[in-house]
């Protein structure tokens, strides 16, 4: 997995709370047997929108997403994961993420920030007052930073110390795990004859 | 102290546990289907990596079938490709699987339990978020994402942060016409769908141990809905007789063994949880949702909600934007709701009881002109052991469609879609926009609401229902 220590990019308001996996990629766009070309479907019943701030020039190249809370609810697709990487999307900033999201979005390397709810709407107007305005999220310092003078935005999220660690290091769970194989092997002998089998 | 059921699944599977970092976690089912698993199949290959279990994996195909002519090809090339994917993949890594046209074919979740394989005491995963579902009997089962499926296919375990605990505590006892669905669909109301995040929750109480396993199943099966990582039910003797007998069971001594160990899995008297929520199953009624999420519902005797009845500005934004997707207003009864398409089935209730019960309803009545029913069984069992009752007959004498097994419209993968605007009563579990059909718009309901519905064309309790004129 690619390391990831900071990012500045521009970020991108997604005015709206339980954005659901559904929304992010339906499920029609998840026949792909490979990880990659699934930003077609990256919210695509809104992008049928123009009003949609993905197509809103101001906010091309985009790649911090700051939404509302509960991102991220529904489905395990990790698709949705993919969906906003081959976007071009690094961050997603959120006051509450889906439990599966977060743990998806920590394996595959997009970071999922969690910001109090008074940090996304300081966000949020600050990037569509000015919009092509610059977040920072720091994962060393656990900060997210944008804007200048009076408008200055520097507060701090949470993510777990081990996503964290795994992130910095750019680190392989299976890898991790595999280092552990005695215990793994230890455990299975101690598992009673009775439980089930498929084979 | 003592521990809840939870903490004794959980520490029956710590593989190893660290301070700072999470539980290494031995899981003892792994189940596979062809929408989450090609990339995590593709990552073992770069690696060079086996599949470590594949006795304790097992692979179906229920996303992407379709539900007529399931004895042809796969009419959609996309899809014919991710399904002969995990066709290879089976092949390639030793993993028994079910193919479409095989006898034990169907979603996933209603496959485990059918076969036996879903047991007390068990760690359950799959790259599927109603994994929940197999909760039911006692087991701590939970989705995961594409990553973590190639994690458990290289290593038979997963790294898991301990969840805190939480009890939904539902006494009293359901009123009859009102089902598990109902209770669970009320229950989400009341919470949101964040309201469990972060717990595994242990549904508990009269109400709770009143219910068949299927209705226990379809309980734990929406615990995703409301945020919660897992949901469980202590297993007692209705948990024992379903699982007796089954193809997979434990047998003779074993049988005597594993049911020794499995009334050990209960919450000690002097356990804490960290939160609960008490309800009272007796006050409830037939449930139904509104909006574009699941904790959008409302009785089926009340009326759409405005956005000016929240307190609090983002849930009255989000009713706003959920009214103008659903094309609905505030203040309109929920029962004048005209309603296109029925659609009976899904993990959450596409097993033989959630038929029968359909069946009873329709039983000599027509569905309406204006209305489709689609009767789709979540299993080729459930569908052959519906036939062999003669429930097939009953909903195609009413004018309903009688189909084969898999997911279907619950999430339309498959051809089985809504049309833009058109409006679903669903026994599924997700009310997402577009989830049916790209601008489709779905009401979740229990069976009986949804075979009511079929009848009257209009959201219903078989209560509203005129008496069947007989000869």
């Amino acid at each position: 997995m690619e390391q990831f220590v900071s990012h500045t990019g521009v970020g991108v308001p997604l005015r709206r709370s339980n954005v659901d996996t559904d929304q992010i990629i339906p499920a029609v766009y998840l026949k792909r047997v490979t990880r990659t070309g699934f930003e077609d479907g990256l919210f695509a019943a809104w992008r049928n929108d123009p009003a949609f701030v993905l197509n809103n020039d101001a906010y091309v190249g985009g790649s911090v997403l700051v939404a509302g809370p509960d991102f991220g609810t529904g489905s395990s697709r990790e698709h949705a994961v993919w969906a906003l990487q081959n976007y071009g999307f690094k961050v997603v900033i959120s006051p509450r993420f889906a439990d599966i999201f977060r743990g998806n979005s920590g394996k595959a390397g997009l970071l999922a920030a969690q910001v109090d709810d008074k940090v996304v709407q300081r966000l949020w107007d600050l990037i569509e007052r000015d919009p092509g305005t610059e977040i920072t999220v720091d994962l060393e310092s656990r900060t997210v930073r944008a804007g200048d003078g009076e408008d200055r935005i520097e507060d701090s999220f949470d993510i777990d110390d081990y996503t964290r660690w795994r992130l910095l290091e750019g680190l392989d769970d299976i890898d991790i795990t595999l280092s552990h194989d005695d215990d793994i092997a230890s455990y299975e002998t101690t598992r009673p004859s009775w439980k089930p089998a498929t084979a | 102290m003592g521990r809840t059921l939870a903490e004794k699944v959980w520490k029956e599977h710590v593989v190893r546990s660290r301070e700072g970092e999470p539980d290494l976690l031995y899981i003892d089912l792994h189940l596979i289907h062809e929408v989450t698993s090609p990339q995590a199949f593709d990552g073992l290959r770069l690696s060079d990596r086996r599949v470590r279990r594949p006795d304790l994996t097992l692979a179906t195909e229920d996303h992407n079938v379709p539900t007529v002519d399931w004895d042809k090809p796969i009419a959609d090339p996309v899809s014919r490709t991710q399904v002969e994917t995990l066709r290879r993949n089976c092949e390639e890594f030793g993993v028994r699987l079910h193919p479409l046209g095989d006898i034990e074919q169907g979603i996933v979740h209603v496959v485990g339990p059918q076969l036996g394989l879903t047991q007390p005491g068990m760690t359950i995963v799959c790259g599927d978020s109603h994994t929940s579902t197999h909760g039911a009997f006692g087991a701590l089962a939970f989705g995961i994402g594409t990553s973590e499926v190639e994690h458990v296919l290289a290593t038979q375990t997963l790294m898991q942060a301990k969840p805190k605990t939480m009890a939904v505590t539902v006494n009293g006892s359901l009123a009859a016409g009102v089902t598990a669905k109902d209770l669970v669909l009320t229950l989400i109301a009341h919470t949101g769908t964040g309201g469990g995040q972060g717990y595994v929750v242990e549904y508990r109480g009269p109400a709770i141990e009143e219910l068949s396993m299927e209705g226990r199943m379809t309980v734990c099966n929406m615990s995703i809905e409301w945020g919660a990582k897992a949901g469980l039910v202590a297993p007692d003797q209705t948990t024992f007789d379903y699982i007796e007998g089954r193809a997979e069971a434990p047998k003779g001594d074993d049988w005597a063994a594993a049911v020794a160990h499995w009334k050990s899995l209960r919450t000690d008297d002097d356990a804490l949880f960290d939160d609960e929520i008490v309800l009272d199953a007796s006050e409830m009624t037939p449930f139904v949702t509104w909006g574009t999420n699941p904790g959008q519902g409302v009785p089926l005797s009340a009326s759409v909600p405005s956005p000016s009845d929240f307190d609090e500005p983002a849930d009255a934004l989000s009713a706003e934007k959920a009214l103008t997707y659903m094309g609905l207003e505030g203040g309109m009864p929920m029962r004048d709701i005209k309603v296109d398409t029925v659609f009976v089935g899904s993990c959450t209730n596409g097993r033989i009881e959630d038929l029968r019960l359909a069946a009873e309803i329709v039983q000599g009545r027509h569905v309406a002109p204006d209305t489709r029913l689609l009767v789709v069984p979540g299993s080729v069992r459930v569908r052959l052991q519906a036939e062999d009752e003669g429930l097939d007959i009953v909903f195609k004498e009413a004018g309903g469609e009688w189909r084969g097994a898999g997911c279907s419209m619950c999430l339309g993968m498959n051809p089985d879609q809504l049309a833009p605007q058109e409006r679903s009563a669903s026994t599924s579990n997700r009310n997402f926009e577009g989830r049916q059909g790209k601008g489709g718009r779905t009401h979740l309901v229990s069976v009986p609401v949804a075979a009511a519905t079929a009848i009257r064309g209009t959201l219903s309790s078989p209560a509203d229902l005129e008496p069947v004129q007989e000869g």
